[in-house]
């Protein structure tokens, strides 16, 4: 019977002398922190995608909830709900940031461009790419290994069973950017949709070879040639070492080069309204 | 006899060194020679003629880019065509200078001969320099950054890495029977450029005429010594030939040097003495033509910039073709290009189709095959995580990109692949 009692003495003494010091601890070692932060953090989605500039999702919690005004601080994954709903527990206002849309700087699809050897290495674009050129004679073009699709934290990638390119899936993309610094040859870029539009205009091609060589490689090639810029009224198109550009923030989508371009390269992407997940 | 061999790790992949009995011979000479601006690490080389320029054999035509780089000479005497982007065999951009040839010209290019006995080390590392020698065993870093070590450390030996432990490549072998008294004194200027003593050559044992020929030219030189090695993979690594010989481990991240070695490869000796004693810049090199689809295999004195496809013929089984040795050479997709200063064979592969990639099992054969003493299966999959601290954190850039780990993986994972990339993320990370 002893050892029983003695048990429960000891048991009981260990658990006080520990409940003593964690109190202690707790006491000693406690740090303030605004409850807002939480409460912010809870009306974001999550996905700590680092869309906002910051590093992570409670960051930009803090951010909000330690600055004097909202302006310039945007979660593009809570969308515009989101933002304002934020707003209202802050009780600050909501200014509405530049929606940004990722998509893929190059159209040349297997039926487009033809392969001329065969990767047997892992599933993996950047390690295609640091081996070399890829599978086409496009030095520049998508390799189709879906570093980009993994990378997405929003799920708005998928891989074309057709083309066998990446789609943006622009109702559920957020604008974050972790796409762009997936891809091995930076070819998912982010461009800016003002809110009067609903389309992006882009040269879906980044081949900076010459003419010749670029027709060889690719059906749907950019080879400089320039149309496209005299066509805009604008002048938001430039050529780089033979591939053209369109700068989003001046373009007015009114779609002249998509009708000059010989190579059928410039592409009209609808942007469906951001839906929040 | 006594076999001297690193320890830690290694493989014995079939030897397959089908070309070792066939001597060398010229290739055909090319009427066109292409130039690549960066055949050696470091910065790409600046062109010093212009489209039109007529250049003699040996005129160099391309100064090097910064202190790491190396100059380029012209291999024929002719016309500067262009300068143009060509493909490099891996299919990327680069910028390469076009030389049409003159059969009729026979104008040479040559610096004044020196007599290495009585030049000083400044001449001699000087002239290298000025020769454009690079390693020529593949690593192409510039021979005369090697014999100027950095100011604290005092190299106390040469050695020459005569191991050749990749299949199939018989190049330095052919170099050794061949021409063993030349390479015995070009590391004789090597010894003299860092101002050492001794000389340590270290030869494979499956290679036992180059070990004769060049026993009995090293014989000529006080402090020169053949040292005969074990035939195992990578016995021709840096690190490990230094193991070998020297019995000393180089630090991770530190220079061999750092241990008193300056190791230079056979070929690169050779070269050294044709530019100290005859004053003839590098202008080609031996490569091995060589694997079961090659239907002129052989051992070819080739002159730089001379198109693959010119030298090469294979018939139609061949599905792989293989820039190096099978090891740690790279795979080439694009053969319509021309061939460099690390270029030391061609190797045409039959595989059929490559198997498929498995899940790891954890048997561990990797481990026990890296000669680095490095996790390979850990490092790989940090990369696959893309956790670029953990794995400068695990020694990835300790990796000397064997091979031994893919080699020896049951579930044939490329392992390499992943580790090599994990590498330039790390070197990325750092800069």
């Amino acid at each position: 019977m002893t050892t029983f009692w003695l048990t429960i003495l000891i048991l009981g003494v260990t658990g006080l002398l520990a409940a003593v010091v964690l109190y202690a601890v707790a006491k000693k070692f406690y740090v303030y922190e605004d409850p807002r932060i939480a409460e912010v953090e809870e009306l974001l989605p999550g996905a700590n995608c680092g869309g906002c500039g910051f590093k992570g999702c409670h960051d930009f919690a803090t951010a909000c909830a330690t600055a004097t005004s909202l302006e310039g601080l945007n979660c593009p994954g809570a969308g515009k709900g989101g933002m304002d709903a934020i707003g209202i527990l802050l009780g600050m206002t909501v200014t509405a940031g530049i929606r940004k849309v990722a998509t893929l700087t190059c159209s040349g699809g297997c039926a487009k461009r033809p392969l001329v050897n065969k990767f047997s290495g892992p599933a993996s674009c950047s390690i295609e790419a640091s081996v070399y050129s890829g599978e086409t004679l496009c030095a520049y073009g998508c390799l189709g290994g879906g570093d980009c699709v993994r990378a997405c934290p929003h799920g708005a990638m998928h891989i074309n069973p057709e083309t066998l390119l990446p789609e943006v899936d622009s109702a559920r993309c957020t604008g974050c950017g972790v796409c762009v610094k997936a891809c091995p040859r930076s070819l998912m870029r982010l461009s800016e949709v003002p809110q009067s539009y609903h389309t992006v205009v882009r040269v879906a091609c980044a081949n900076h070879d010459r003419g010749p060589a670029a027709m060889k490689a690719c059906e749907v090639s950019c080879i400089g040639c320039g149309k496209c810029k005299k066509a805009c009224e604008n002048g938001a198109i430039s050529i780089d070492r033979f591939c053209a550009s369109i700068d989003p923030t001046i373009c007015n989508r009114c779609g002249a080069c998509v009708e000059v371009c010989p190579r059928q390269t410039i592409l009209v992407k609808q942007i469906a309204e951001f839906q929040r997940q | 006899m006594k076999t001297f061999t690193f320890r830690k790790g290694g493989i014995h992949p079939p030897q397959c060194k089908n070309t070792a009995e066939m001597p060398i011979t010229p290739a055909p000479q090319a009427p066109l020679l292409t130039l690549l601006l960066s055949q050696s690490i470091g910065a790409p080389s600046k062109p010093v003629v212009k489209p039109g320029d007529k250049v003699a054999a040996g005129q160099p035509i391309a100064e090097p880019g910064g202190f790491v780089g190396a100059w380029v000479h012209s291999p024929c005497a002719g016309t500067v065509k262009k300068i143009e982007t060509v493909r490099t065999p891996q299919g990327y951009p680069a910028e390469a200078l076009t030389i049409e040839r003159d059969p009729q010209s026979t104008e040479v290019f040559s610096y004044p001969p020196m007599n290495p006995a009585d030049a000083s080390s400044e001449d001699l590392v000087a002239r290298v320099r000025e020769a454009g020698i690079v390693g020529l065993g593949g690593a192409t870093f510039p021979t005369s950054v090697k014999l100027t070590p950095p100011k604290g450390m005092t190299p106390r030996c040469v050695i020459l890495n005569g191991a050749e432990c990749e299949p199939y490549l018989t190049c330095d072998d052919r170099l050794m029977r061949e021409h063993a008294p030349e390479i015995a004194e070009g590391a004789f200027c090597l010894m003299r450029a860092v101002g050492v003593r001794h000389c340590y050559i270290g030869i494979e044992d499956n290679k036992p005429e180059a070990i004769a020929a060049m026993r009995e030219a090293a014989s000529q030189y006080s402090g020169m010594e053949v040292c005969v090695l074990r035939a195992k993979y990578p016995q021709g690594g840096e690190k490990q030939l230094i193991a070998a010989i020297l019995g000393r481990e180089v630090p991770s991240g530190a220079l061999p040097v750092s241990v008193g070695a300056v190791v230079d490869n056979v070929a690169t000796a050779f070269a050294v003495q044709q530019a100290v004693v005859l004053g003839k810049p590098l202008t080609g090199r031996v490569l091995t033509i060589t694997g079961e689809g090659a239907l002129n295999p052989g051992n070819y004195y080739v002159e730089l910039g001379t198109p693959l496809t010119s030298l090469l013929q294979t018939d139609e089984r061949v599905d792989k073709i293989i820039g190096g040795g099978p090891m740690m050479g790279r795979a080439m997709s694009n053969l319509d290009t021309p061939t460099t200063k690390g270029l030391s064979g061609v190797l045409t592969m039959c595989l059929g189709s490559m198997p498929d990639i498995q899940p790891c099992i954890r048997c561990g054969a990797c481990y026990s095959a890296c000669p680095m003493g490095l996790e390979p299966m850990l490092l790989a999959r940090q990369s696959e995580n893309s956790d670029w601290e953990y794995a400068a954190r695990s020694g990835v850039m300790d990796c000397i990109e064997c091979g031994s780990c893919a080699y020896t993986c049951p579930s044939n994972r490329r392992l390499l692949d992943w580790i090599r990339y994990s590498k330039t993320q790390v070197r990325k990370l750092k800069s």
